[in-house]
């Protein structure tokens, strides 16, 4: 239902994946570790997360999946009590040890966060502001493309008559699919979603699940989640964490089926 | 058991409700009290002709209040001026960019600030900046100046109001949520972008709001300005001239004025002026953020 959408933007390029790289893993972490002080919340983190996949962060509350996904794309920074060290290549490219331009890293991955945070601002410039932070000053393309991510998570009809209201007046459902708009327009590669549901009613948070589903065929997703059954509905790839380490990954069926650790078959039992 | 419980909480609940209706009687009491003071000055002249003439020969029963309200306006406006660019700019370093350590040493040094009693800040005044204004910056403008002036005034002020602005511009940037930065940065903006597109647009009516009370805290100080400002009665444009805002009139003139006829309702006239004055102040801002919060 959200297909009707993908059509490239004129005189852009739309991100296309060779073959060879589709068989690439689009991340790969090594020897991750970070320290709030004395405290080691990351320890020696070793992952690689494959193209197009879902990827989900298990574990329980405060074992570090947040901060995961804040390192790849160096929000780390804005908490200075943080100390980081270790490599993250993201298509080759060491994004903890380049001096490349922050920003720009950034726009390769659309971050969703625990509940929706749009910009004061109003609908459509939400949206807009991404494409206009990357030079774009062409009205029409940037219309053209407010209107393409807001269809592309379903949510154009309902706010095609508001596109001038602010964003706060919309449902917390709403805002967090426009959060996910917005963050599309940038045309990233990878999206970041932090525990997005977790703010979400029931029918809202399918509709992020069901965008999820779609979005894959473009996108690699890395989720956290802390729900074990959206794990399993959604994962193609889990990733289960503990106290900042990683304890077992895998397949899913396989892994939820036949837990090779203690820690994660408590997990499966008490999470069911 | 059930009978006690409930009379204590009507007991509780009057008594609440007492307490608060003194505070909103207090303003309307302090208010009325002025009003009826100061009627006798009503009867001669009328208000507009109070405020709007600025002879001031009270022997003579001459009352034109001009000079005090304009010393006033021109004092606090060149405080303005100085601390709020200073205030704006000091909370965005301290809560977006600088070290944990700066703002852990930076915050007892505000409070000490904003706690310092204003005669200090009127000492401090009369020892660094009146020779200051005196000896240095007069003679570059070539003007022959004592350094008791409105510019003297006005920067007083200005350091005394960078405190108690600067701490709450502070508390209304850390009520903006983390997660706002983090969602302007992912999107692609510099830090600088998303404090300018986010954090302050976010926090504009709280600015706003802290920049109205420091605007009535400068009108109504009275003790430092008055050590500075000269307190010469006249109407004037040349910040290096003396000033005699309305507060100091008031402070400087009350004891002595038993033996001039009506000088004491024109006293109170003044204390009038300057409530209607910072109340006027309050209610313009308080619609200015009305107005920015329904955008």
């Amino acid at each position: 239902m959200y297909r009707e959408n993908i059509i490239p933007i004129p005189g852009q390029v739309q991100a296309e994946t060779t073959p060879d790289q589709m068989l690439s893993n689009i991340i790969k972490i090594e020897n991750l570790n970070v320290y709030a002080g004395h405290q080691h919340i990351l320890k020696n983190i070793n992952l690689e997360i494959p193209r197009n996949k879902v990827t989900v962060l298990l574990g329980p509350s405060g074992c570090g999946k947040t901060t995961l996904l804040k390192c790849m794309n160096r929000l780390t920074e804005l908490y200075k009590e943080l100390k980081v060290s270790g490599h993250i290549y993201i298509e080759d490219d060491d994004i903890l040890n380049s001096n490349r331009n922050i920003a720009s890293l950034r726009q390769k991955m659309g971050l969703l966060s625990q509940r929706p945070f749009p910009l004061p601002v109003s609908i459509y410039k939400n949206v807009a502001y991404g494409i206009k932070l990357k030079g774009i000053r062409d009205r029409k393309l940037i219309d053209y493309s407010v209107e393409r991510n807001l269809r592309e998570v379903g949510l154009w009809n309902e706010v095609k008559d508001r596109l001038n209201s602010p964003a706060s007046g919309l449902s917390i459902g709403q805002q967090q699919r426009l959060c996910l708009a917005r963050g599309l327009a940038v045309k990233p590669r990878i999206i970041l979603a932090d525990e997005p549901t977790s703010a979400l009613d029931p029918i809202s948070s399918k509709i992020i699940e069901n965008l999820f589903k779609e979005m894959k065929k473009h996108y690699t997703i890395i989720l956290v989640t802390h729900i074990m059954r959206q794990a399993v509905r959604l994962a193609d790839h889990v990733v289960f964490m503990y106290y900042g380490e990683i304890i077992e990954q895998g397949n899913p069926k396989k892994l939820f089926k036949n837990p090779q650790t203690e820690k994660l078959r408590k997990y499966i039992t008490e999470g069911n | 058991m059930l009978f006690r419980r409930i009379v204590i909480d009507k007991i509780t609940s009057t008594w609440m409700i007492l307490t608060m209706s003194l505070i909103l009687m207090l303003p309307l009491l302090i208010g009325t009290g002025l009003y009826m003071k100061a009627l006798p000055m009503f009867g001669q002249q009328g208000f507009l002709h109070l405020i709007g003439t600025a002879e001031w020969s009270p022997s003579q029963g001459k009352f034109g209040f001009w000079p005090f309200i304009a010393s006033s306006l021109y004092v606090t406006i060149i405080s303005f001026l100085m601390s709020a660019p200073v205030c704006l700019l000091a909370a965005i370093y301290l809560t977006q960019f600088s070290s944990v350590r700066l703002v852990r040493i930076m915050h007892p040094i505000i409070d000490i600030l904003a706690g310092l009693p204003s005669v200090i800040y009127g000492v401090w005044g009369i020892l660094v900046i009146v020779p200051f204004v005196s000896n240095l910056l007069a003679p570059v403008f070539k003007i022959n100046s004592t350094g008791y002036s409105i510019l003297s005034g006005g920067i007083v002020l200005a350091v005394m109001c960078i405190p108690y602005m600067l701490n709450m511009i502070i508390e209304v940037f850390n009520t903006v949520p983390v997660g706002l930065k983090e969602a302007a940065l992912s999107l692609g903006a510099t830090l600088w972008e998303s404090v300018k597109h986010v954090v302050v647009k976010k926090s504009f009516p709280g600015i706003i709001s802290a920049y109205g009370l420091g605007l009535a805290k400068a009108f109504g100080e009275t003790i430092a300005v008055m050590m500075v400002v000269g307190n010469r009665v006249q109407v004037t444009s040349n910040p290096f001239e003396a000033g005699y805002p309305l507060p100091a009139l008031i402070a400087n003139n009350y004891g002595e004025m038993l033996s001039i006829p009506q000088y004491d309702s024109a006293l109170m006239f003044a204390a009038l002026l300057l409530l209607l004055i910072i109340l006027t102040i309050n209610l313009l801002f308080r619609y200015f953020i009305y107005k920015t919060r329904e955008q």
